[in-house]
């Protein structure tokens, strides 16, 4: 493949009333990077959103899949399918692919829902699905999910998530010899999918 | 099509409905009440020994039921791809499956029957009740032309039209699902050929909620039989007042 998906870092996580993702901003095809402003987060409707990583290639076209898919059952039944529904979708969809052409792509399905709050689901290129409150991808991820487990509480308010997830890209940036050098932060609750940070570090 | 612009199969079709057992749904503020009146009544049947198996009420997920009026042997067809839908739906989304998407999948079933291949379409209309998160109670009702409904009330099978002048005339909004249930015996104790209703030759279902799940519940004999014989009272001191 074109990319080293273990080089890309996603952290997701869920608070009081939001989901919040930190994603790496950069597009990168062997040595070069390609974008440094790559967003990786794709907007399913405006409340829900996918936070895909992994093959550059098939990340996209699984995301852009799962987006239609799930924007046309909106439109023909005049519903708007939930959380758990659009993961539980995507998780079939990468279950089918699983025996026949893998999608080599992992992601998060965060999302707002009128009566029930935020839900996070952990998705894999295995077709795997949980419920988290906390979860990511890539090296990165190894050092700070358990920082997290540390920090973690469930009465997190914005404020407090956006401080974690300062702390772990300072986390990875000062032990991964291959940290990102740009993140993008978004997060998703009762008013929506709003981008929050941009941050670019010189190398 | 006809030289009118008519669908002579599909109007036989519907006609052919006419001649089976009345169904009767009415939807109430907690609830649906669905009512049929079965056609197969001989002492002989052994109901017990294929398992559950109805005449004419049937389930088809945790949320939603239906009731059919037509040849039985085309609604077991129906029956069976509403239930696979339903499944293939909770598969795919981890939920209910909507009760409008499921009467629209079959509806578009039952079209392509009215279009291509030179096959005949389903001799069968059906009563759909049900609960969703979106939507709350809903009564839907699609015929052979795979054209649906949404309802407060509706009958379909044998004096659908006088059933439903009838429910015109005593559908009150907001009706209790108690109340519901009285009207549908009402109306169906009408249509039937006997003078008086018989708890043994009803099949009658409601759909409601319960501690935040929905219930699908066939009533017993035993259960039916206060109610008929209230409803049976009732038409007596009618026709004493007339």
């Amino acid at each position: 493949g074109g990319g080293a998906p273990g080089m890309e870092y996603v952290m997701g996580i869920k608070g009081k009333d939001f989901a919040m993702a930190c994603v790496s901003a950069t597009a990168v095809q062997q040595i070069i990077t390609m974008k440094h402003d790559e967003d990786k987060v794709m907007r399913v409707d405006d409340h829900r959103m996918l936070v895909t990583s992994g093959e550059p290639g098939d990340r996209v076209q699984f995301g852009e899949f799962v987006c239609a898919n799930v924007r046309l059952r909106n439109m023909r039944h005049g519903v708007k399918t939930s959380t758990k529904a659009v993961a539980s979708y995507a998780r079939q969809e990468l279950a089918k692919a699983l025996r026949q052409g893998p999608y080599q792509s992992n992601l998060l399905v965060m999302g707002y829902d009128e009566g029930k709050g935020p839900s996070m689901y952990y998705l894999d290129y295995l077709a795997t699905m949980h419920e988290m409150n906390v979860a990511g991808y890539g090296y990165g991820s190894w050092f700070v999910l358990s920082m997290y487990d540390n920090l973690w509480h469930p009465d997190l308010t914005q404020d407090e998530a956006l401080g974690l997830m300062q702390k772990g890209i300072d986390e990875v940036r000062r032990r991964l010899s291959v940290a990102p050098s740009s993140y993008m932060i978004t997060v998703v609750d009762k008013d929506g999918i709003r981008h929050l940070k941009t941050l670019e570090y010189g190398s | 099509f006809s030289p009118e612009g008519r669908l002579f199969q599909v109007e036989y079709a519907m006609e052919s409905i006419n001649n089976s057992g009345a169904a009767v749904g009415i939807l109430a503020k907690d609830g649906v009440v669905l009512a049929t009146e079965k056609r197969v009544t001989s002492k002989l049947l052994d109901t017990g020994a294929v398992g559950c198996r109805k005449e004419k009420m049937f389930q088809l997920d945790d949320h939603v039921a239906v009731a059919v009026a037509g040849l039985t042997a085309d609604a077991n067809i129906l029956i069976n791809q509403c239930r696979l839908a339903a499944q293939r739906h909770r598969m795919t989304l981890s939920e209910d499956i909507p009760l409008e998407q499921l009467v629209r999948g079959i509806c578009d079933l039952k079209q392509g029957y009215t279009q291509f291949g030179g096959q005949r379409p389903f001799g069968v209309s059906l009563l759909y009740a049900g609960w969703d998160e979106e939507f709350g109670f809903q009564l839907f009702q699609s015929d052979p032309s795979g054209n649906y409904g949404g309802w407060k009330a509706t009958a379909i099978g044998a004096n659908h039209q006088q059933s439903q002048s009838m429910l015109r005339q005593d559908y009150q909004e907001d009706v209790g699902l108690s109340e519901a249930l009285d009207l549908a015996l009402k109306v169906i104790a009408k249509s039937m050929d006997s003078t008086s209703l018989a708890a043994d030759r009803l099949e009658v279902a409601t759909i409601t909620r319960e501690g935040g799940a929905v219930k699908y519940k066939l009533l017993t004999e035993a259960e039916l039989k206060p109610r008929v014989e209230a409803a049976n009272a009732a038409e007596e001191k009618k026709k004493e007042d007339k």
